[in-house]
């Protein structure tokens, strides 16, 4: 691997990691839906060319194909675009995957706007809404370079099936190269008193960390977590902060019913009821743009988290 | 075909080339590839076969096409604009935020456009749908349907196939961009798909093979599919991808590509300075 800063694409990323985990296991395999140059993916077919299996434009066929692997005891890494992935191979993962309790992790690269001029069909704001609701499933959304090489190989060493976003181009390094992840275990980007910004994914946690310096500026005290996984929900620190802040913005690339936002006001209503607002996309469908435009367009900023976090907090 | 026709043809066909490299240039990033090897299914069709009316996109009594492959939207946009479905100038805002001519072809957002596509394969599905429903409709029309040969690895193609044939939806006339080529390569590499035309036979429908270039070949083939009654018709063109655009011609790269304005202008004289 390159120095983990030095990266141009998340997807690269992607692919070195994988290229290192496979060197000392033969039983890892790659798998893409024609997606591959996108993905990042055919960095891995260079590297190994046999235990790379392009399915073609057939994502369910390749969801269904990699069931079939795990149950021989390979570990399937399989990629498409999260529209893909969540929808065209959902009965597939959610039955022969999950259901079948094979070792499959699934990959959906360009979350949310990140899909850009590809517009509506492939703008995955469902993803991670779908995912959550399938029984026991690990649903991840890595925000960095750090974070993406730590957590893939966190779910390898995970046994059972995995759903991860893969924010596929650009990167931006977050954290330093020592910074341990856990599955379940939301990350503290700075503390703070006032209010916590819950985010996940390089979109949004981009831009909490941007909401964070400008609140300060207004004397207001913020935390940033990186909630990396969407489930199992670190529910122990979502309470710890609850009650330390007493106030709780939810940041996503997605959906607002049912996310991050839907995952941390579930456990608080019935455990803790705390004031919370969630900055996500609200109940609209994708479409074309650039990602600065799509942002604006669906509220995805740091003005926004700023807004709702004062509206949060009593002078 | 009367030499008239064709070199009218030819030439519109030249037109629609140059108004989708300006459009995707104008932009500097698109689906160019496949976007130009569907221009001449796309000329004969609009400027020959459909009866469509662009000052009533939405006429009961219409021809269809749905452009399963949907991210050939830029080609079709040209074509339409062309027909005058709506204005020229539009073709600048593609992929611009609150465009009308988002990459994908999309029903609520372009006059002109049959159905919603850019998830590949669910079009083939939609294309029965319409077929089936103006038969219900005793309307005497054609839906036509284009789709991708990379496409044609969706199962949901062949679960269409299955339907049409079944149907007997002879009102149905299809084409496949057989370009060779996908996203990570050519098709045979990716997931071969041949022998295309017995798999098609062996579906039940009426098969032409032709080139896709030739403006003489798909006008007949089409005549020849509008005599077959009860069954759906496919007719696979052997095209190249990016046909006409010098810089991807011929290239897996061409599918989605970066190109300067500039070089889209280099790119059209050299089209025009063809004879
Ligand atoms: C269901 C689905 N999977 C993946 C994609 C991404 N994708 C867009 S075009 C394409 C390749 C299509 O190849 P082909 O049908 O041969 O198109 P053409 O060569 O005519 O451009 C892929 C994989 C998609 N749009 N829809
Ligand atoms: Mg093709």
């Amino acid at each position: 691997m390159k120095k983990l800063d030095t990266y141009a694409d998340m997807r690269a990323v992607y692919a070195d990691t994988l290229i290192e985990i496979a060197k000392d296991d033969d039983k890892v395999v790659v798998m893409d839906a024609d997606l591959m140059a996108a993905n990042g993916t055919k960095g891995f077919k260079d590297a190994y060319p046999d235990r790379m299996i392009n399915a073609g434009v057939a994502e369910a066929n390749m969801v269904g194909v990699a069931a079939g692997l795990a149950s021989q005891g390979f570990i399937p890494f399989a990629s498409t675009f999260g529209c893909f992935a969540a929808r065209r191979a959902y009965d597939q993962f959610f039955l022969s995957a999950n259901y079948a309790k094979q070792n499959v992790k699934l990959v959906g690269s360009d979350p949310g706007v990140t899909a850009q001029f590809n517009g509506g069909t492939h703008m995955p704001f469902c993803d991670i809404t779908l995912m959550r609701v399938i029984p026991n499933l690990v649903v991840l959304d890595p925000c960095d370079t750090v974070s993406l090489h730590k957590l893939t190989k966190a779910i390898y060493e995970y046994k059972g099936p995995v759903y991860m976003r893969l924010h596929r181009k650009g990167a931006t390094t977050i954290y330093k190269d020592d910074q341990e992840f856990e599955i379940g275990k939301g990350v503290v980007i700075k503390d703070g008193t006032d209010v916590t910004l819950i985010a996940n994914g390089l979109v949004m946690v981009t831009e909490a960390i941007k909401a964070e310096k400008a609140l300060a500026a207004e004397g207001i005290s913020a935390a940033v977590i990186d909630m990396h996984t969407i489930k199992p929900l670190d529910e122990a620190l979502v309470a710890e902060y609850a009650k330390k802040t007493g106030a709780i913005v939810t940041c996503e690339n997605g959906q607002k019913i049912g996310g991050l936002g839907g995952a941390v006001s579930e456990y608080l209503s019935e455990n803790m009821p705390t004031l919370m607002k969630r900055v996500a996309v609200d109940d609209v469908f994708g479409e074309v743009g650039t990602q600065d435009y799509l942002q604006e367009r669906f509220g995805l900023t740091s003005e926004k988290i700023v807004e709702a976090a004062k509206s949060l907090v009593k002078k | 075909m009367e030499a008239e026709k064709r070199t009218f043809l030819e030439q519109k066909a030249k037109e629609i080339r140059v108004l989708t490299i300006d459009e995707v240039g104008y932009l500097g990033v698109g689906h160019i590839g496949g976007a130009m090897s569907v221009v001449d299914i796309l000329t004969v069709l609009y400027y020959s076969k459909m009866n469509v009316d662009p000052k009533n996109p939405k006429m009961e009594t219409r021809d269809k096409l749905v452009v399963s492959k949907g991210h050939s939207g830029p080609a079709l946009y040209a074509v339409l604009a062309d027909k005058g479905f709506f204005p020229k100038e539009w073709l600048h805002t593609l992929n611009h935020g609150g465009t009308n001519l988002p990459s994908h072809c999309d029903m609520n957002r372009t006059p002109g456009i049959d159905f919603t596509t850019g998830s590949l394969g669910q079009g083939s599905s939609a294309a029965m749908g319409i077929a089936l429903a103006d038969k219900m409709k005793g309307n005497d029309v054609n839906t036509y349907l284009i789709i991708g040969d990379g496409e044609s690895q969706e199962g949901q193609i062949w679960e269409a196939a299955m339907f049409g044939a079944h149907y007997k939806l002879g009102n149905l006339i299809a084409f496949t961009d057989y370009n060779k080529m996908q996203i990570d390569g050519e098709t045979a590499d990716v997931m071969g798909i041949d022998d295309i035309t017995t798999k098609w036979n062996g579906f039940g429908w009426h098969v032409q093979r032709i080139d896709g270039h030739n403006v003489v070949e798909i006008e007949r083939a089409i005549t020849n599919a509008q005599q077959v009654t009860e069954r759906p018709s496919m007719i696979v063109c052997d095209t190249i991808k990016g046909k006409g655009f010098a810089p991807g011609e011929g290239k897996v790269g061409s599918h989605s590509m970066a190109f300067t304005y500039e070089t889209a202008k280099e790119a059209i004289a050299l089209l025009q300075g063809e004879k």
